[in-house]
């Protein structure tokens, strides 16, 4: 054992976890760990603008690696700032660690200066949280940090640091080759619930493969075993906003992302099914529409390495407690055992009808030479990156369901966008968190211009660590998703749901040091995009769209999956009262 | 024992509620924990975040060693609420083990409350009297007001409670109920 200081602990900790980069601000609370940061070399520590952006660039870290994040914030406002992004890595099962400043021990309590009972605060938005005022513990407790945020199913966690405990000396503990803690999620699938799933596949006349977020945060290994899965059945496979590229976009079985903005035929699939598979999803509200009238005629199971997932929307017939690659692994097994049988003539009839709904082609809209639609400028983005190793992040919007519509993903890991909590803001620092994981990258972040200004401090940081992301804006001046609902909804009384005195994002981009493009006309679009491509640095682009434009298929709120708006529809008169009671 | 409302089975090795039965269960949960700084406003967190139920809470360290505190909650909800608070309090780190008392067999829940109940003539007479009847210790006394002590299920505190009540009741506290399972 080794003695040290709290602030050196904390690096040397960090060092042990293999951590390579922390996103942090620094503050009062936390000088001694930052004066450690400042005596070595291993641990990069990129300077944020604001809190809040350093947890989200610390998610889009761990989304396009699949390591934890590690955030350092001081005491107080350091901390609050960084509650939302904590909310949003709970929700949407992100790890990350996130260490924080607190004034000594001494004062806890006093309303000491930049005080906060930052742990009684984050305890709502934290998979768990540590308080450490002993400083025997805090290696352990940090280390402890680092197991709880990424087993079982993953998350945010947060440990106060008193500024006493950064200059106390104990002794420093490494990182425990096992640990033996009641702490231990099921990862191994219960063989009987198996077998049930087995039986299903082999029996399924109209089954669907619906798959989220698990399959991704499984590990890579889990996509592996679910594209076989899924080609060596034939059935076919649609996913939610948050599980986008585990199963390739390209693939023939791919139904395209469900949900209230989701693909026709992946909504009537789902409504129609007899067998439904869901693997590592869990029935979100965008997701069921109405809960009674969710997949009426299917028998369902459900893979979820989280027990309060399982059951609590909607009643499944086979429950499966376990990690998705595991759980699939065991499937595909005893499943070619069995002899790798399915009901062939069924499903292929299942595909019959699958098909004809596929031949509505719902994300046909209204093309136009005069103003971008935003569609089409999506469209000409995946057309002009396809091939490339492509890494999107989104603010939150109908930009954001856009993207998810007309992006195509390939690979896990290379979508990340906040899907569980909505936060507008999100997509800036999680496009420079992602191009700091990956520095050859082309990172775009598909962003609203309403979004994108909520954190739009954060160039500063992607001009000082030279993270060359490309801020695709699609610029209605609308808060589009808002003035979509209020069309639809509140009589097309458009309350508040403008953007007006808007930057001019250009002469923005130059204040930064970076470049603007600016385009609004679809005939000078390619050329727009292919100059942020090219350009090697940072680039604001500024796509002036269609402002009036309305983004579907749409399951309005309160309604089944077979109830849905498509592009050309009339709208009035829909959606029900008791409907625009929900959001 | 428990007064278990219809619809709810509690000595069936099978679950054989609706799932999406709308009857309103009372269940007793013990939940063992680590003796750690705020983790009582975890689980008390978590009741009031997520909309639960709590009739009755008590908590207090039953291993000094281990640091292992024991919470026995009382909560009442449908069938799948039930499960979904055991399923989430089960997600705590500092969680060991949930049991559900109702569900995993006969068990034995007591509660302990004080009574003041002051009073002259008669109704001190009888109030004593009713004391004597449900076994409530006489643990304060003055010229006109008792302090007595109860043991007994929350049903039998109700009930002395609502004898007390025209006799002078003054002020009641209650513990909340302890509950172990019967047997090994």
């Amino acid at each position: 054992m080794t003695q040290m200081s709290g602030a050196k602990m904390v690096v040397q900790a960090l060092k042990d976890q293999g951590v390579e980069v922390v996103f942090g601000y620094p503050g009062g609370a936390v000088l001694p760990i930052y004066d450690e940061i400042f005596q070595q070399n291993d641990i990069k520590h990129v300077l944020v603008r604001h809190e809040q952006g350093a947890v989200h660039m610390a998610e889009g870290y761990a989304r396009s690696t699949g390591k934890p994040g590690v955030v350092l914030v001081t005491s107080g406002p350091g901390a609050t700032n960084a509650v939302t992004g904590l909310t949003d890595a709970l929700l949407d099962s992100i790890p990350l660690v996130v260490l924080s400043g607190q004034v000594p021990t001494f004062l806890i309590g006093t309303d000491g200066f930049q005080e906060a009972d930052t742990v009684g605060i984050t305890r709502a938005c934290t998979k768990h949280n540590w308080l450490v005022k002993d400083p025997a513990k805090l290696s352990e407790t940090i280390h402890n940090g680092f197991h709880v945020a990424t087993s079982g199913r993953p998350g945010p966690v947060l440990i106060d640091i008193p500024k006493d405990v950064q200059f106390a000396t104990a002794d420093y503990v490494g990182p425990a080759p096992t640990k033996p803690r009641h702490y231990a999620p099921t990862v191994k699938g219960d063989p009987a619930m198996i077998e049930r799933m087995v039986e299903m596949i082999e029996t399924a006349e109209r089954p669907v493969f619906y798959t989220g977020g698990g399959v991704i945060n499984s590990g890579p290994r889990a996509s592996e075993l679910l594209r076989e899965l899924a080609e060596a059945t034939g059935f076919p496979v649609t996913s939610t906003l948050m599980g986008l590229g585990a199963y390739p976009a390209s693939g023939k079985l791919w139904l395209g992302m469900l949900g209230m903005h989701g693909l026709y035929e992946a909504n009537l699939a789902m409504h129609g099914c007899d067998a439904m598979f869901n693997i590592g999803a869990r029935f979100d509200d965008r997701i069921t529409g109405r809960v009674a009238d969710f997949s009426p005629g299917s028998k369902k199971v459900h893979i979820d390495i989280e027990a309060s997932s399982i059951n609590k929307i909607i009643r499944v017939d086979v429950p499966i407690l376990g990690d998705v690659a595991n759980v699939l692994e065991d499937v595909l097994t005893l499943w070619k055992q069995r002899g790798s049988r399915v009901n062939r003539e069924a499903v292929t009839q299942w595909w019959v009808r699958i098909k004809e709904w596929q031949a509505v082609r719902c994300l046909d809209y209204r093309p136009s030479q005069k103003t971008i639609k935003p569609q089409h400028a999506l469209e000409r983005l995946e057309a002009l990156t396809r091939g490339r190793d492509r890494y999107i992040t989104t603010e939150v919007g109908q930009h954001q369901m856009w993207a998810a519509q007309y992006l195509h993903f390939d690979q896990p890991n290379r979508w990340m966008t906040s899907g569980g909590l909505g936060t507008m803001g999100y997509g800036l620092p999680a496009s420079i968190g992602v191009q700091v994981a990956h520095p050859d990258a082309l990172v775009i972040n598909v962003a609203g211009e309403a979004s994108w200004l909520m954190n739009m401090q954060e160039m500063g940081t992607a001009m000082q660590f030279r993270a060359p992301v490309k801020q695709f804006i699609l610029n209605n001046e609308r808060l589009g998703m808002v003035r979509q609902w209020q069309d639809l909804l509140h009589g097309q009384r458009y309350s508040h749901s403008w953007s007006e005195s808007l930057p001019d994002f250009v002469k923005l981009a130059e204040a930064f040091g970076c470049k603007g493009i600016r385009c609004s006309d679809p005939n000078d679009l390619d050329d727009a995009i292919n100059e942020m491509l090219d350009y090697d640095g940072p680039v604001i682009f500024d796509c002036l769209v269609e402002k009036h434009e309305n983004c579907f298929p749409m399951i309005p709120s309160g309604k089944p999956h077979n109830e849905m708006l498509l592009g050309e529809a009339k709208m009035m008169g829909v959606i029900e009262t008791h409907g625009a009671a929900l959001v | 024992m428990l007064n278990i409302k219809k619809g709810s089975v509690s000595h069936s090795a099978y679950d054989l509620r609706d799932p999406n039965g709308e009857i309103i269960e009372t269940h007793t949960l013990a939940v063992l924990v680590d003796n750690e700084s705020g983790v009582l406003a975890r689980v008390i967190g978590l009741f009031s975040g997520r909309g639960y139920n709590i009739d009755s809470l008590t908590v207090a360290e039953v291993d000094h060693e281990g640091h292992r505190s024991r919470i026995t909650v009382v909560t009442t909800g449908t069938a799948a609420v039930i499960e979904q608070i055991k399923a989430q309090l089960g997600r705590l780190v500092p969680v060991h083990e949930v049991h559900d008392l109702t569900v995993e067999g006969p068990a034995v829940q007591r509660e302990l409350a004080l009574f003041k109940v002051s009073g002259k003539g008669d109704h001190r007479i009888e109030a004593l009297r009713l004391a004597e009847i449900f076994r409530a210790n006489v643990v304060d006394s003055t010229l006109e007001s008792f302090v007595f002590e109860i043991t007994g299920t929350p049903e039998k505190i109700d009930a002395f409670a609502d004898l007390m009540r025209p006799l002078g009741l003054r002020e009641m506290a209650r513990t909340g109920v302890a509950a172990l399972a019967r047997g090994v």
